[in-house]
């Protein structure tokens, strides 16, 4: 229950912000939206003793339940982690950003933004059910492209925001096609459920794999892995803050958690494990080669996040053969794999948090954040320079930092997998470890580049707009609370690795729950081993790497690594829009003829083809019953009234016609005793006669139209064929029961409802739902035509922005 | 072209009276009788129609000084946020219920929750239907 409320309270204090925004109207806004995450995350750490103890929660409220979807919080070691990180990063970040935007900026819409953020990715990772899962998923993705396009009236920052919307649904999208594909095999939505059925499903089954393939695209598309890492970069235009928070700490790890979660499902099949590993390896690899080359700060902290999230994805993908392997000894090499995973996690947002946070101190004090017009500030921030360092050796993996913890299991992880006999292509058991290697010595580079160029060399004063100092102090508290942490993991690792880790080794591996050394113990000296070897690497080629740096730049400028993804997508965007363009420029003509040509060519195809597949076209009049005078004599009423408008003269005659055939249906309701019926249809007739009316001063003058005979008599024999099929259907829809009459239900209404009149029982109780929607379609068209109309007089005004 | 219509006004006068009756006695006999939110509220916006057309709209709208859009959102609110109450309430959404009062004219009249749900349909039909009709007629 009290996961619940978490999920929804910073939606509900988002509510708030717009109006306490116009009172109290300044910067000062931020600490009341910073009591959200502080007092979640004291909520959260709450739990901890009892998560670690075993305990998971989970809390269920009945919505959808005949869909199998009900909205189920779960509350266990994983989810504990990933609600930390987003609760406690969320404070920093908020503190940070307090200092970092100026009182000039909307700040109202961000901190709604960023709460609605919040909220969504709380929901992402405490959802059981996966469909309700799947909506917090697409709803991180809507807030990041609303925070992208903060700055909106910047041309980068829109493309960005669109990019990152386009290629996270679109995977979110495969990934709930994946989800059906789930409920398809297991028969149910929740996780929960889904990991305990999991036994029983047929692993041959294709769908098995698709289901798979799908949630995959969905996990990797989030969490930028190549080749959808192509979005990051470009959600760099975000305010730093929202790149610290949504772009490096907690968003992207979505994929990460989803990979996680559903490793007790997938885990153990082959094409999981190479999928996810490789993938890893490579976006590993891909990554660090390409931060090297930036000569912007955030761009070169995109790709190292990028290449960050690549090896915590290959240690998970190397961590899931231990759900199918029986041997003791391999399934702890395995797992040691998944805890490495999860360290880095937690490791990677400490120290990436802190050097976001730096970047953006450098940014917002001297200007810019181009390496190439930086230098030197360590002599004017020294506090700044303290952090950066601490982020920038912890990343680089070296001791006495968190981030040396992590890689030495990373490269454990890897140097054992290579002596297992699993990868038996042999090439792919020297190149994983060559390539993690050969990425980490990338990361070093980069590293060093971060805290050297910036901050030692020659001050270049003149290259810079403004003069270096230390940021206000507040700005401070956040990125030094982090590196504290950089530095305290470190020293005491196996306190996380307690609380935090083992609860959560247990939710991923829950077949291995009472395997002993599930969770290893960490330690930051273990003899001489080929870990401790390849980091030693890592660092005499990287320093040499780094001081030749000139040299082999060129690299970067050879033809194939030019060609980049970013261009396919721009041509691939470009190419979609104009053909679609030109496909709609066919067939919207402008003509309300055409389009019900369109319209009734559709119907009669659909209509007549349904009743060649049913085959039954049998007429029984029997059960029909009998036609009365009355009835014959408003029949003959409205088919004249229909024919004379074909020949009417003026416009207004045909209107009133028109208005003849609206009120004799109204009487032959009454006729047939449909009181509600009639009524609804008497007062539509007057409104639309009204609105009629209105119009008609905007129509052009009656005239004949000299159309072609051919197209004339395509349209009699759509018209004809039209009234036809409806006739007829009507006439068979008494003789052929096809199905039993769902009726009878609305019968007991008064006994179901509380209502004598079924017709709005029907409307407000049984079917309340629909009448809901159609309550706010009918709002949205009202809201349409009252657009429309108000906008149109504001054709002349040029478009704003394009900078 | 000034038409002399005090006919129409007089008769107006009175017949709007009239029709803004039927029209809450067809929202509130609803649920047991012909009537209801959506036909309610049709027969409220003709009123309103009727009223617009035989005066222009300035006038009316001094005389009856509502956003017509915040009616219809208020009337969306009302309809989504039963729902959610329902909720709240430990029923299911959209789920009702009544219960028989003791009112001091109308005798024994039980009284539905449903009534807020129409009432929201019935508002969002009113501000709907004026708003498109306001904004055709304002565009001359």
């Amino acid at each position: 229950m009290i996961v619940l409320l978490a999920i929804f309270f910073p939606f509900f204090m988002a509510f708030f912000v717009p109006f306490l925004y116009k009172r109290i109207h300044s910067k000062h806004i931020g600490w009341f939206v910073l009591l959200v995450p502080i007092l979640l995350f004291i909520l959260l750490a709450s739990f901890v003793p009892s998560v670690a103890g075993g305990a998971h929660y989970t809390y269920t409220v009945q919505w959808i339940d005949s869909a199998g979807i009900n909205f189920t919080t779960n509350l266990d070691g994983l989810s504990m982690i990933f609600g930390l990180l987003i609760t406690g990063v969320g404070s920093l970040v908020i503190l940070y950003s307090i200092y970092y935007l100026s009182e000039r900026e909307a700040l109202g819409r961000f901190y709604v933004y960023l709460l609605m953020f919040m909220g969504a990715m709380l929901g992402v990772v405490f959802s059981d059910n996966v469909m309700v899962l799947y909506v917090f998923w697409e709803l991180t993705s809507i807030s990041s492209f609303l925070l992208i396009a903060f700055w909106y009236h910047r041309k980068q920052s829109r493309y960005g925001a669109k990019k990152s919307m386009l290629i996270t649904v679109s995977g979110g999208v495969a990934m709930l096609a994946g989800f059906l594909m789930l409920h398809t095999l297991t028969g149910t939505f929740s996780l929960r459920e889904i990991v305990d059925e999991v036994g029983n499903l047929d692993k041959t089954d294709p769908l098995f794999y698709m289901a798979m393939i799908l949630i995959l695209l969905g996990a990797f598309t989030k969490s930028a892995q190549f080749p959808f890492h192509i979005w990051l970069p470009d959600a760099m235009e975000a305010p730093t803050p929202v790149s610290a928070y949504l772009h490096s700490a907690t968003m992207v790890k979505a994929g990460i958690y989803l990979v996680a979660r559903f490793t007790p499902i997938f885990g153990g099949e082959t094409v999981w494990f190479y999928s996810v590993t490789c993938v890893g390896i490579f976006t590993l690899f891909w990554g660090s080669f390409n931060a090297v080359r930036q000569t912007d700060l955030k761009a070169l902290l995109a790709y190292s996040t990028i290449s960050q999230l690549g090896l915590i994805m290959s240690l998970l993908g190397i961590g899931s053969m231990a759900v199918s392997d029986s041997n003791e000894s391999n399934v702890l090499i395995f797992t040691a794999a998944t805890f490495a995973g999860l360290f880095h996690l937690i490791n990677h947002s400490t120290f990436k948090g802190a050097l976001f946070m730096v970047v953006g101190i450098v940014d917002h004090e001297l200007g810019t954040r181009d390496i190439r017009r930086l230098g030197g500030l360590m002599s004017f921030m020294p506090l700044t320079f303290t952090v950066a360092l601490i982020g920038s050796f912890s990343m680089a993996g070296l001791p006495p930092f968190n981030g040396f913890l992590s890689k030495e299991m990373f490269f454990e992880a890897v140097v054992q997998l290579s002596r297992l006999d699993l990868v038996s292509n042999g090439a792919l058991r020297i190149l994983i470890p060559v390539v993690a290697w050969v990425a980490s010595v990338f990361t070093f580079i980069y590293s060093m580049i971060i805290v050297f160029k910036t901050f030692l060399g020659m001050p270049q004063s003149e290259r810079v707009d403004k003069e270096a100092h230390e940021p206000p102090i507040g700005m401070l508290v956040a990125p030094f609370v982090l590196s504290f942490l950089v530095i305290g993991i470190f020293i005491f690792p196996n306190g996380i690795g307690r609380y935090l880790l083992t609860p959560a080794m247990t939710a991923v591996f829950p077949m291995h729950r009472d395997l002993k050394g599930l969770v290893p113990h960490i330690s930051a000296w273990h003899g001489v081993n080929p870990q401790l070897l390849m980091t030693v690497g890592v660092i005499v080629a990287g320093s040499l790497l780094y001081i030749s740096l000139k040299k082999w730049k060129k690299v970067y400028a050879l033809g194939p690594l030019r060609w980049n993804l970013d261009s396919i997508y721009n041509f691939v965007l470009t190419k979609t829009e104009s053909g679609s363009n030109m496909l709609t420029g066919r067939y919207m003509t402008g003509y309300l003829r055409d389009y019900f040509v369109y319209i009734f060519s559709f119907f009669i195809a659909v209509a007549v083809g349904g009743l060649f597949w049913i085959g039954n076209l049998e007429i029984d009049l029997s059960k029909d019953a009998a036609v009365t005078v009355n009835e014959y004599i408003i029949i003959a009423v409205m088919m004249l009234a229909g024919l004379s408008i074909l020949v009417a003269k003026s416009r207004k005659t045909a209107i009133l016609l028109n208005g003849v055939l609206g009120y004799s249906i109204a009487i032959l309701f009454v006729v047939l005793r449909a009181p509600d019926l009639a009524l609804t249809q008497i007062v539509v007739e007057t409104v639309t006669t009204v609105l009629f009316l209105l119009c008609f001063y905007f129509l052009p003058e009656w005239k004949r139209e000299d159309t072609k005979r051919s197209t004339k008599l395509v349209n009699g024999f759509i018209a004809v064929a039209v009234g036809s099929i409806v006739t007829i259907l009507a006439l068979m829809v008494q003789g052929n029961k096809l199905f039993t009459s769902i009726s009878f239900y609305f019968e007991d209404a008064y006994r179901l409802a509380g209502g004598k009149n079924i017709v709005n029982t029907i409307l407000g109780d049984f079917r309340a739902f629909d009448t809901m929607l159609e309550v706010v379609v009918l709002f949205i068209a009202g809201i349409g035509v009252f657009s429309l109309i108000k906008l149109k007089a504001k054709k002349g005004e040029k478009d704003i922005g394009n900078q | 072209m000034e038409i002399n219509d005090v006919i129409l006004k007089t008769v107006t006068k009175i017949i709007v009276f009239i029709i803004l009756t039927f029209g809450i006695e067809l929202f509130l006999s609803g649920h047991h009788e012909p009537g209801g939110g959506f036909i309610g509220g049709l027969v409220l916006s003709s009123a309103f129609v009727l009223l617009y057309l035989v005066h222009d709209i300035e006038t009316v709208h001094n005389g009856i000084p509502f956003d017509f859009k915040k009616i219809a959102a208020f009337g969306v609110f009302l309809a989504v946020g039963s729902g959610i109450l329902s909720v709240l309430f430990g029923t299911k959404f959209l789920g009702q219920g009544s219960r028989v009062f003791d009112l001091p004219i109308f005798g024994e009249t039980e009284i539905s929750s449903v009534i807020v749900f129409e009432a929201g349909v019935a508002l969002t039909v009113v501000g709907v239907v004026v708003t498109i009709i306001l904004s055709i007629s304002e565009d001359v």
